[in-house]
């Protein structure tokens, strides 16, 4: 079963944003990691870059696929969550606690554009 | 219907027609639209017998001479151990698929990753990839690998001291991929320190490119050059004959982030234009950007040490139009001629063969020079190839020497003549070679 | 037989003083590298003497299997016999000593060899000109790819750049367009599993103006014939792009029908495939690409000579051979074999597209899915059996793709063992999955750790080294 949680906003690519203030954490949900298999490797922007909405920002890399990571909201990356580096299979393990990036997001009216937890949960079903 | 490589007699066909519940072969086309149905014969010489075969061959075979060869321009005459030829026609090599069922391909894998290991250590670089085409396909992927890497710039700077022939190439892939290639001027037969930093200055460069020994055999002072570029974020691709690398001061010496080139000098004969290999090695963090195959290292379920094709997900058959190239089929079993030829030459072997070369090379131009005939074009240090002005009528030169089964070395502009020595060229040759220069 | 000593790495057997080569010595006088110039520090290859290379070599070379050594049902990869005549002609001197900067008239007979095999490739495919710079059959895309480009350039077409291809396309065609600045649209395949006429109709009358081509294979990457080929070629004739013939699967084809008859423009030929040239673990190939009349200008420079020719010469030795005559029967018995075996399993291998193919099927693993034996299950367990697996996981339409092509020089006993093996592999995933789970179990090696490979790249003998200690 495909974990979801509340709260949180979706893309239909299956990335999610946990919004804090401001600031917005981005990572994959639970149906991607399933999806992927082993999480070998996380392809991340650096601290400062900018992201957009809809535009790809990064990869994961599994031994047998690799998805592209487009970013469901736009602003500037503040963090990056390191501890990917080392160990990767950090998403499979919790694809929720282990976030990718930490956005300042510059436009908090693209939220509205996202699925929240219920209608994620449709989408994935079909 | 019966011939040698088709074992399927009469009574096999009716079997298996009878099986598959039709009547004659021809109803297997019938979704084949009539009127593209191809029913002539083709317009082909009828079968020849391999006695025939051999025959024609032979005649082919007389219209090309050997010659004794002074040319070079990115394709040298060196010597080709016996051990080669007699191990890569080894079916279990020759006849094989490449190696993604590991279980049944560690031969292939073992060696590939002893290949990756002597190419980064022969460039004096981190890494290897599994092989490329050849040594102008190789720096076309490095400097798309160049823009990939550069967020957003597509300039990339090339030298005027490049090979033209890796340069046309260079072209063709800049046209089709968006990338603007602009030349780094030539001052004195050497890159213009100068003029790569004035483009630098200008911005929007995602990778220099430079050759060593340029393609005049010259060998250029890269001093400063690394650290220029990466001042401004731009990656350093040095492109080498590899048996030079022997000797010469590596690209990882100097500081390249990707070193390219063709292996073609290690042992592999001139074979009219291919198949060589190239080589790609890299910076250990551009390992994931870096295009083709490429073998590591694990373990398999019963605890053994085991290779594997890795980091397949760059690759073409996964991240189809996000992959890092789309080379599939590399140069495989000519990377395994080179793993050969390293390994039987090995450490000191391939440093005496180019301290040979270049002796050799040294030792044909003093000669030259000698005659009053002959001026060195550039007063640069070279290895084992130079370009010479000839005063003399190049035309006779050339048919005097074709007459005596010479090669005199590559027709450039300007009346002038690049010609290289390798160990394969001996003292009585170039005494020979110079007995006829003389007699011109 | 396997040595354990000399089957691991030439960096094992090394020992310092050792020597492997014999060189003249060094006549010249004192020439030597100035200190300046030279690297450091040698590089650290192998010292070893010439029979320990040799013997590891040989070693390394029992542990592969080749055509030489039994079947090799790849679909899609055409593994047939690479004939020995051809590896002896390539290796004479008169064909090897040669420089591709020699003047012309020292190379009459090369000259010649590139002439007579580009007429016999026109004569069998109906294009009128090929070149032979492309190194592979995805270098031989890029190339066709860009004679497509250049076309439209010329013509002020700037804004043709989206090529179609089907969704059942092989990896390296959507890797071509990128590598050429191209973008890739796919268009639906029907239940039949052809091209999606009326989806392609769509596609035209959506962005007609903005394509470059249509790219695909034919039979396609499923082994059925695109009996509406003709229709497509006018659609995309029609809205003013060109037809990419992906040559990967001509095999069947010669003797039955003509690329350039089905309305193509542009193709690649594998040489390693049709022409039987060796596989030799993964190349060298030759991807020559043809092109009709009109289009020979538009052919890019991907290479400086003639591409591979030592692969051209055994490509040409196997045309004269087989000559005239057999050679239109090799797309016969090829399509023969394959459907032999496709209607001896697909009782009990889920056939997801009952009808006559050509010269390969898909399997879509087994019928029986209750037993969670899968299609690298059955792959692996087959080469406990000495058959290398068929293509698996490709193409990406099915779940469990198993592909399978037997080349015209297989054998009805090579295919009956076969058959044989399936089917006891069947009865295995029933009586006793396990087995087959965790097959194989008689190969040099078992399953490999490829997430750890990927995780901690270990790509290099020094890497090793430094990582175990």
């Amino acid at each position: 079963m495909n974990k979801v949680m509340e709260g949180l906003y979706y893309s239909e690519s299956h990335e999610y944003v946990r919004v804090e203030g401001e600031y917005g954490y981005v990572g994959i949900t639970d149906y991607a990691q399933n999806a992927l298999g082993n999480v070998v490797y996380v392809d991340m922007p650096e601290v400062d870059d900018e992201v957009e909405a809809g535009e790809e920002f990064g990869a994961v890399e599994s031994v047998k696929a690799a998805s592209d990571l487009i970013s469901p909201v736009s602003g500037t990356v503040v963090e990056v969550n390191e501890a990917l580096d080392d160990q990767p299979e950090l998403i499979n393990q919790d694809a929720y606690e282990n976030w990718i990036i930490k956005v300042e997001m510059s436009d908090k009216t693209e939220l509205d554009n996202l699925m929240d937890a219920k209608a994620y949960e449709e989408f994935c079903a079909k | 219907m019966t011939y040698k490589y088709f074992p399927h007699t009469e009574e096999d066909l009716q079997a298996m027609l009878s099986t598959v519940g039709i009547d004659s072969i021809d109803a297997l086309y019938a979704q084949i639209p009539e009127a593209i149905r191809f029913r002539d014969n083709y317009q082909l010489p009828t079968e020849m017998s391999e006695i025939e075969v051999r025959q024609l061959f032979e005649r082919l075979g007389q219209q090309n001479k050997q010659l004794t060869c002074y040319a070079g321009y990115g394709v040298y005459d060196h010597y080709t151990p016996s051990v080669i030829p007699q191990l890569l026609q080894r079916s279990e090599f020759l006849t094989s698929y490449t190696p993604y069922q590991a279980e049944i391909s560690q031969g292939t894998l073992h060696y590939i990753f002893e290949y990756q290991s002597m190419m980064a250590e022969l460039t004096g670089m981190d890494i290897s990839n599994a092989s490329m085409y050849d040594g102008t396909t190789a720096t076309a992927e490095a400097m798309m690998m160049a823009v990939a890497a550069g967020k957003k710039q597509n300039r990339v700077l090339v030298s005027e001291t490049l090979n033209a022939d890796t340069r046309k190439v260079l072209d063709t892939y800049a046209l089709h991929h968006g990338i603007e290639l602009v030349t780094i001027a030539e001052e004195g037969g050497v890159t213009s320190r100068k003029s790569l930093e004035a483009l630098l200055a200008e911005g929007g460069v995602a990778g220099v490119i430079v050759q060593q020994p340029n393609a005049v055999g010259i060998i250029e002072d890269y001093s400063g050059f690394a650290d220029a570029c990466h001042d401004k974020k731009a990656l350093f691709i040095m492109n080498s004959v590899a048996a030079d690398l022997a000797v010469l001061k590596t690209p990882g010496e100097w500081g390249a982030d990707i070193a390219v080139g063709d292996g073609q000098s290690l042992g592999i004969p001139m074979l009219w234009g291919g198949p060589y290999v190239g080589y790609m090695c890299c910076t250990e963090k551009l390992i994931r950007k870096m295009p083709g195959r490429i073998v590591g290292k694990t373990v398999d379920n019963r605890g053994q040490r085991a290779f594997v094709l890795t980091l397949q997900a760059r690759e073409q058959h996964i991240r189809r139009q996000k992959a890092t190239s789309n080379i599939c089929s590399n140069q495989s079993l000519m990377a395994l001629w080179v793993t050969v030829y390293l390994s039987l030459m090995g450490k000191q072997g391939l440093k005496e063969a180019a301290e040979l070369s270049y002796a050799g090379a040294h030792y044909l131009c003093d000669k030259l020079l000698a005659t009053g005939k002959f001026h060195l074009v550039y007063d640069q240090p070279f290895f084992n190839e130079f370009l010479v002005h000839y005063d003399g009528n190049m035309d006779n030169l050339f048919s005097s020497c074709r007459m005596n089964g010479i090669l005199p070395g590559v027709r450039m502009d300007d009346g002038n003549l690049l010609m290289a020595v390798t160990e394969k060229r001996t003292k009585e040759e170039i005494m020979e070679y110079m007995k006829i220069i003389e007699g011109i | 037989m396997n040595n354990r000593l000399y089957g691991n790495l030439i960096f094992e057997l090394s020992k310092e003083g050792r020597k492997g080569y014999s060189l003249p010595k060094n006549h010249f006088g004192n020439y030597e590298v100035p200190p300046s110039l030279r690297r450091e520090q040698d590089a650290a290859l192998p010292e070893c003497d010439e029979l320990t290379v040799v013997r590891h070599y040989t070693n390394l070379s029992n542990n592969n299997f080749g055509v030489d050594t039994g079947f090799y049902p790849l679909g899609s990869c055409t593994m047939k016999y690479n004939p020995k005549v051809d590896e002896e002609i390539a290796a004479l001197p008169q064909f090897q000593n040669l420089h591709p900067k020699q003047p012309a008239e020292t190379v009459k007979g090369a000259q010649a060899l590139v002439t007579l095999l580009e007429r016999s490739l026109c004569e069998l495919t109906g294009l009128a000109h090929f070149t032979f710079k492309p190194y592979a059959g995805a270098h031989g895309e890029l190339t066709g790819l860009m004679v497509i480009d250049n076309y439209h350039r010329s013509r002020g077409d700037l804004q043709r750049k989206k090529v179609i291809v089907p969704d059942s396309a092989h990896g390296t065609n959507p890797a071509s367009a990128a590598v050429c600045g191209l973008e890739i649209i796919e268009v639906k395949s029907q239940a039949d599993g052809t091209v999606d006429v009326e989806d392609l109709q769509r596609l035209c009358s959506l962005c007609g103006d903005d394509i470059a081509a249509m790219m695909m294979t034919n039979p396609n990457t499923l082994g059925l014939f695109e009996t509406h080929i003709p229709e497509i070629a006018k659609l995309i004739h029609d809205c003013g792009g060109l037809m990419y013939y992906d040559g990967a699967n001509l095999n069947p084809m010669l003797g039955a029908c003509r690329p350039g008859d089905m309305g193509f423009d542009v193709m690649h030929i594998n040489l390693h495939k049709t022409f039987s040239t060796p596989h030799g673990g993964g190349g060298p190939g030759s991807g020559p690409v043809g092109v009709r009349e009109g289009l020979q200008e538009f052919l890019p420079m991907v290479s400086p000579y003639h591409g591979n020719f030592g692969v051209m010469v055994r490509a040409y030795a196997y045309i004269l051979s087989l000559g005239r005559e057999h050679i239109k029967e090799v797309g016969p018995l090829a399509t023969l074999n394959a459907n032999y075996i496709k209607e001896s399993l697909k009782d009990v291998y889920e056939l997801p597209i009952d009808t006559v193919c050509c010269h390969e099927f898909v399997f879509d693993g087994l019928k029986d899915k209750s037993t969670g034996v899968t299609t690298m299950d059955v792959a692996k367990r087959l080469l406990d059996y000495g058959y290398h697996a068929p293509t698996i996981y490709f193409p990406l339409l099915f779940h469990e793709s198993l592909m399978i092509e037997p080349t015209e020089n297989e054998s009805k006993e090579t295919l009956d063992a076969f058959i044989a093996v399936m089917r006891k592999i069947a009865e295995e995933a029933k009586t006793d999955p396990e087995l087959v789970k965790s097959a194989p179990h008689t190969t040099p090696i078992g399953r490999v750790d490829d997430v750890l490979a990927a995780k901690h790249p270990i790509v290099t003998y020094k890497q090793m080294v430094n990582d175990e200690n």
